[in-house]
């Protein structure tokens, strides 16, 4: 029964007949395909028809789907064609089939058009405008919170604030320790290669101990800690979030704000300035080493020179920014957390946007202390 | 049930192990042309490891898998195809792609498998959307939004993508409420007959063992230790079967033993 499958019409005395066989199936839909649009432009409005399906191998769905769309031209209901020779089983099939195209089809949405831009582009606005909202109001949450915890009406969760001080601070120190001193080796190389023209090499120390004070310290660690603890809180909670934990918390008449947030955030206020002072001294050692092996400049020749010209007030600045970056970190990581809905999908979703969204704000902020700072002179 | 039967799986001596952990040993099922077999047995008996074993999914420690009388134990992935266009499986949460909308999820097989017009597309897989039940509305919504009953059938929908003769359901009625899970049986048993299909069924749901299954194999001690219509095999005597089958669960589902199935109208 193996075939191509096969249709055609014909007008006569009785009305339009149509002729059909072969195997009615998926495999051969494509070849049906454009003999149904033949057969429907041609026979438009023509009553009720005679099939005569003696000659049909098997049906299956997609067949069941052509051969109705052939009789929906001629304007009569499945029940009114009379159907010759065909299986009650392949009768049953049709009949499921007809009466589930019955309903009308949704209108399916166009994947890309101009207003499909136009809505894009407002969505992308108003979402930015909702998620400023949101993070502010985060903040004012947490801010709130610490308050309380200050002044004693909710608890310092001890425990969890060391063990995330462990987890965001001390499995850091390494890598943040190592990145630093590379990047202070390569500062110190680029300042080298530059001043040796001026005959100014011992320039080198300065370069590198105003840029690892005031910039690259802090912006490193804060760097290297969104990608690595931000991200961290934010899958954590989401998780929490995506199982109902957090309902759970809420349920049992607990402040996931006391209970989660806080112990984060107080973690980072405290592990991102020593994190921040321990790449401040190993970029340094970095550029040192540098100077050291390739420039001429002996250990004690660097640490004399950087004690004489580099003022205290460079570290002060740099340190002055570690606890806000530290918080922006941290409700960014946690506010990601909460907005997790569903699936696991979401989890890796908003993780991404957390890194983002606090590497993008880290720097907006290192900018702007840069402004606040060049104006006051310091 | 009788010989005339065609046999479209035949497993003999299948083994499946995972460490020293033993979960099949010697273990032989047949399952016929236009049945509903249902496979039961308890936690961790192996019964989706059964499943996955002959779809595929895991390669067996030892015996034999035909499909349509094909040997299929050991295939590579592209002599497999052929056979895999002749069987939909439906996952426990329907495994839906959750980044593709229902609809598109129920496209994908036919896109891959078939070059056919786009609109010819959309509406085969919309049909397959509504045969499963589902509100058109639907079609355009992404799996995350869909509820649990919701997201079976949407599986289900994309399991039936390309007519398969068989079908493999992978505990379809858990995780529904009762009333769900009844309908669910009864959608099955309507496809079934509308569509001609063979169904594999895994479940412990004892409501759909005797709402919808023609026959029941019983998974326990590494081997199906009974197989039959389930009026038979509930006088089992093995111990395993004899708690289940007599327990006040099953004494409820009993006495909703409908038989709608076998004849519901189309």
């Amino acid at each position: 029964m193996q075939g191509a499958a096969f249709a055609d019409a014909v007008n006569d005395a009785t009305g339009t007949r149509l002729r059909i066989g072969g195997d009615w199936t998926l495999a051969h839909a494509n070849d049906l395909d454009p003999t149904i649009r033949r057969i429907a432009a041609a026979h438009r409005g023509s009553g009720a028809w005679v099939i005569e399906a003696g000659a049909l191998g098997s049906l299956d769905t997609a067949g069941a789907l052509l051969l109705i769309r052939a009789l929906r031209v001629s304007g009569k209901p499945l029940d009114e064609h009379r159907i010759e020779g065909m299986t009650a089983a392949d009768l049953a099939l049709l009949r499921l089939v007809g009466s589930r195209l019955d309903a009308p089809a949704p209108p399916i949405e166009p994947h890309a058009s101009f207003r499909r831009m136009l809505e894009r582009v407002g969505l992308a606005v108003a979402s930015l405008v909702q998620q400023t909202r949101e993070l502010l109001g985060f903040v004012g949450l947490m801010l709130v919170t610490m308050l309380q915890v200050l002044i004693g009406r909710k608890k310092l969760r001890v425990t969890a604030t060391v063990f995330h001080m462990e987890q965001t601070g001390l499995d850091a120190v390494p890598i943040v320790a190592l990145l630093s001193f590379l990047v202070g080796a390569v500062v110190a190389f680029l300042g080298a290669t530059v001043l040796r023209d001026f005959g100014a090499s011992i320039f080198t120390v300065e370069l590198v101990s105003y840029s690892f004070l005031r910039e690259f310290g802090v912006l490193l660690t804060a760097i290297l800690l969104a990608g690595r603890s931000g991200s961290a809180f934010t899958a954590q909670i989401g998780s929490m979030k995506s199982r109902e934990e957090l309902d759970a918390i809420q349920a049992l008449g607990l402040d996931a704000i006391e209970l989660l947030v806080l112990p984060r955030l107080l973690a980072l206020l405290v592990m991102l300035p020593v994190l921040t002072f321990i790449a401040m001294i190993s970029g340094i050692i970095g550029g040192g080493l540098v100077g050291s092996m390739s420039l001429d400049i002996t250990p004690g020749m660097f640490l004399g020179r950087l004690h004489e010209m580099t003022e205290m007030r460079h570290f002060w600045v740099g340190m002055a920014k570690a606890p806000v970056f530290a918080f922006l970190i941290s409700a960014v990581g946690c506010l990601e957390g909460f907005k997790v809905e569903g699936s696991a999908e979401s989890v890796g979703r908003h993780t991404t946007a957390s890194v983002v969204q606090s590497i993008f704000l880290v720097i907006v902020f290192d900018a702007m202390f840069a402004m606040f700072f060049m104006k006051l002179h310091i | 049930m009788s010989d005339d039967l065609e046999t479209v799986i035949e497993v003999r001596g299948l083994r499946s192990v995972f460490g020293t952990q033993v979960v099949h040993d010697g273990l032989d099922i047949d399952v016929f042309r236009g049945e509903v077999l249902g496979v039961i047995g308890g936690s961790g008996a192996g019964k989706s490891v059964l499943l996955r074993s002959i779809v595929g999914l895991k390669d067996p420690d030892g015996g034999q898998i035909r499909f349509f009388g094909e040997d299929t134990t050991h295939l590579r992935a592209e002599q497999r195809q052929p056979i895999e266009r002749r069987f939909g499986l439906m996952f426990q949460d329907g495994a839906l792609f959750s980044s593709l909308t229902v609809l598109e999820n129920v496209k994908v097989p036919l896109i891959e498998y078939y070059q056919l017009p786009d609109d010819l597309v959309d509406e085969i897989a919309l049909l397959k959307i509504r045969l499963t039940g589902l509100p058109a509305e639907a079609a355009s919504k992404y799996p995350g939004q869909l509820s649990g009953g919701m997201r079976k059938r949407a599986g289900l929908a994309r399991a039936l993508a390309l007519d398969p003769e068989i079908l493999f359901l992978d505990e379809p009625t858990s995780g529904l409420d009762p009333v769900g899970a009844a309908a669910f049986d009864e959608l099955i048993a309507t496809l079934k007959n509308a569509l001609n299909l063979t169904v594999f069924l895994v479940t412990h749901d004892l409501d759909s063992l005797y709402a919808i299954c023609d026959r029941v194999a019983v998974i326990s001690d590494h081997r199906v230790v009974a197989e039959g219509r389930v009026g038979e095999v509930e006088r089992n005597p093995d111990p395993w079967i004899r708690e289940c089958f007599q327990g006040p669960r099953a004494r409820s589902a009993q006495t909703r033993r409908p038989g709608l199935a076998f004849d519901a109208p189309v």
